[in-house]
């Protein structure tokens, strides 16, 4: 980001009065802005897209009334909701109850800052980016924790206390797989890391070896379980610990943690994006937009460009969201015991075998191998895929289900 | 370098400043009226027997313990493997991939003590 603020202050003459940490202040506010109104369109959309996706899978409406199909269902809730009593209850360690919110927020927000939308829109590509997320996102664990133990309430404590064992043990095998990525590709750095694959699906990191392959799956479910997602919603567990850590919280405090929690979907998708789907790689893809719109300055061209590859971000990350949103759906919660089991007894033993594996194979194995490994992986992936839609075809054939393509129907 | 990081405390402030200020213009306009059982904490409209703060199960902070050491572990295997692919290029992937082996097989044992000991078991009697 910083050249591209130097190039406007050299261009701009009132800028170039002031000092310049001050233009540099009020650029990276901007920034901040607009990433802070992204992540709370965002947060309020999946609210809704949530809510109108479970109503499809459990054969009902969902919420349609506020708004052309109910899409401001969320800003209507938002509102009501600021204009609720604040509760803190008697009991309660009152500092840490009203501290907890902040860590939860910051925690979410802060990782917005190394996720790259694309080549140059990037908030600040750190050195060690994808440590750095792995550090703030821990920040969380301390708000939950924190909120459980303020409440003084017993479903709190116990929903903080199961969320930070959860949050704490799935951090290992999303770390691992990290490891893996960044020893394939040699960086640390989140563009470094989307740099080093390419557009083309046997060039994204899922399909380079059987071993990123099967990564994948620890990571996926390690963020599910770190967002508190179905099926690893235990802390939240409704039908036993009430609402979990966030029990007492009342009014707009309450909502904060559904505003990180929504995000962190985004998070989700972002982070498997970035490190197994290519990220914002497009390949030829905005030269030939720009061939289109018959675009021949350097700078729009270079806007078109990171347009385009944004919305090449975007739509991964948002397919993933929303298959996200579909397992909550669809699975069953695993039980707490389970919950532990499929962690360390499972993904950790998984994770490792990859690392050492992936270790021995990179330094054994020669380069030429590898691309035909690739290729025969992306065969194998187009192959299941087709297998997918196959099965999807037969069952609506099976079952005579009428299909619409429109969502809004 | 210096900017970048700049960004990450741009980022912390503008969101405690979100919190701080909606909380006090929410302050001025919602109701506020509290009244003894409102204010009691919630036990599923029970009164509320003895208070929260009590000991907890012990399996928690085994999970922590294990946490801490293979969390410290993975942050020190990131350096080794930021450079792996580099020494693999020089030839000297050999050696990077033995340190590698020795720190995870070092771990490794203890990973197997742990899970026959049986403190991986979240059901068991103390």
């Amino acid at each position: 980001m910083q050249p591209f603020i130097d190039q406007i202050i050299s261009e701009c003459e009132i800028l170039q009065g002031l000092p310049l940490w001050f233009s540099y202040l009020i650029f990276q506010l901007i920034f901040c802005g607009i990433i802070f109104v992204f992540v709370a369109v965002f947060a309020m959309l999946a609210g809704y897209a949530e809510r109108r996706v479970a109503g499809r899978i459990q054969s009902r409406i969902g919420p349609n009334r506020v708004g052309p199909q109910g899409i401001l269902q969320s800003l209507a809730d938002g509102i009501k909701v600021f204009l609720k009593e604040d509760i803190i209850p008697t009991h309660a360690d009152h500092i840490l109850f009203r501290l907890a919110p902040y860590f939860i927020f910051i925690g979410m927000f802060l990782s917005f800052v190394a996720i790259p939308f694309s080549s140059q829109w990037v908030i600040a590509d750190l050195d060690i980016g994808i440590f750095y997320l792995l550090a703030v996102e821990s920040l969380v664990v301390i708000g939950i924790v924190m909120s459980g133990w303020a409440s003084n309430n017993k479903w709190s404590l116990l929903g903080g206390m199961r969320s930070a064992a959860q949050i704490v043990s799935y951090e290992v095998p999303v770390a691992l797989t990290i490891l893996l990525v960044v020893m394939y590709s040699g960086t640390m750095s989140i563009q470094g890391i989307i740099m080093a694959q390419g557009a083309a699906p046997w060039n994204w990191n899922i399909f380079q070896t059987p071993f990123l392959f099967v990564a994948f799956f620890p990571l996926f479910m390690g963020s599910l379980a770190e967002g508190n997602r179905m099926p690893f919603d235990m802390p939240e567990a409704e039908s036993e610990l009430v609402s979990g850590y966030n029990t007492e919280y009342s009014g707009f405090r309450f909502v904060i943690f559904f505003f990180a929690e929504f995000s962190n979907l985004y998070l989700i998708g972002a982070l498997a994006t970035v490190l197994f789907f290519g990220g914002w790689q497009a390949g030829p893809l905005p030269d030939f937009v720009n061939g289109l719109l018959g675009i021949e300055t350097p700078l729009s061209a270079a806007i078109v460009k990171n347009l385009v590859e944004l919305c090449v971000f975007m739509f991964k990350s948002l397919c993933l969201v929303f298959i996200v949103i579909q397992l909550r759906w669809t699975l069953p919660r695993v039980r707490v015991d389970q919950l532990m089991n499929i962690c360390w007894k499972y993904l950790v033993p998984v994770a490792f075998f990859n690392l050492v594996v992936m270790g021995i194979w990179m330094v054994v194995v020669p380069e030429y191998v590898t691309d035909i490994v690739a290729l025969c992986m992306t065969a194998c992936g187009v192959l299941l895929l087709g297998y997918f839609f196959y099965r999807v075809a037969w069952q609506l054939k099976n079952t005579k289900a009428r299909l619409r393509f429109n969502p809004l129907s | 370098m210096l900017f970048s990081y700049s960004n990450v405390l741009v980022f912390a402030a503008v969101g405690i400043a979100f919190i701080l200020v909606t909380l006090s213009i929410g302050a001025l306009i919602r109701p506020y009226a509290p009244s003894l059982n409102k204010l009691s904490s919630y036990e599923c409209g029970e009164e509320p027997v003895g208070s929260a703060w009590m000991n907890f199960n012990i399996r928690f902070y085994i999970i922590a313990l294990i946490f801490v050491i293979f969390d410290v572990e993975v942050a020190f295997m990131f350096p080794v493997v930021r450079i792996f692919k580099e020494w693999i290029l020089e030839g000297r992937g050999v050696v990077a991939l033995l340190e590698i082996l020795v720190f995870v097989l070092i771990l490794l044992v203890g990973f197997i003590y742990v899970w026959k000991k049986g403190d991986l078991n979240w059901v068991k009697k103390i």
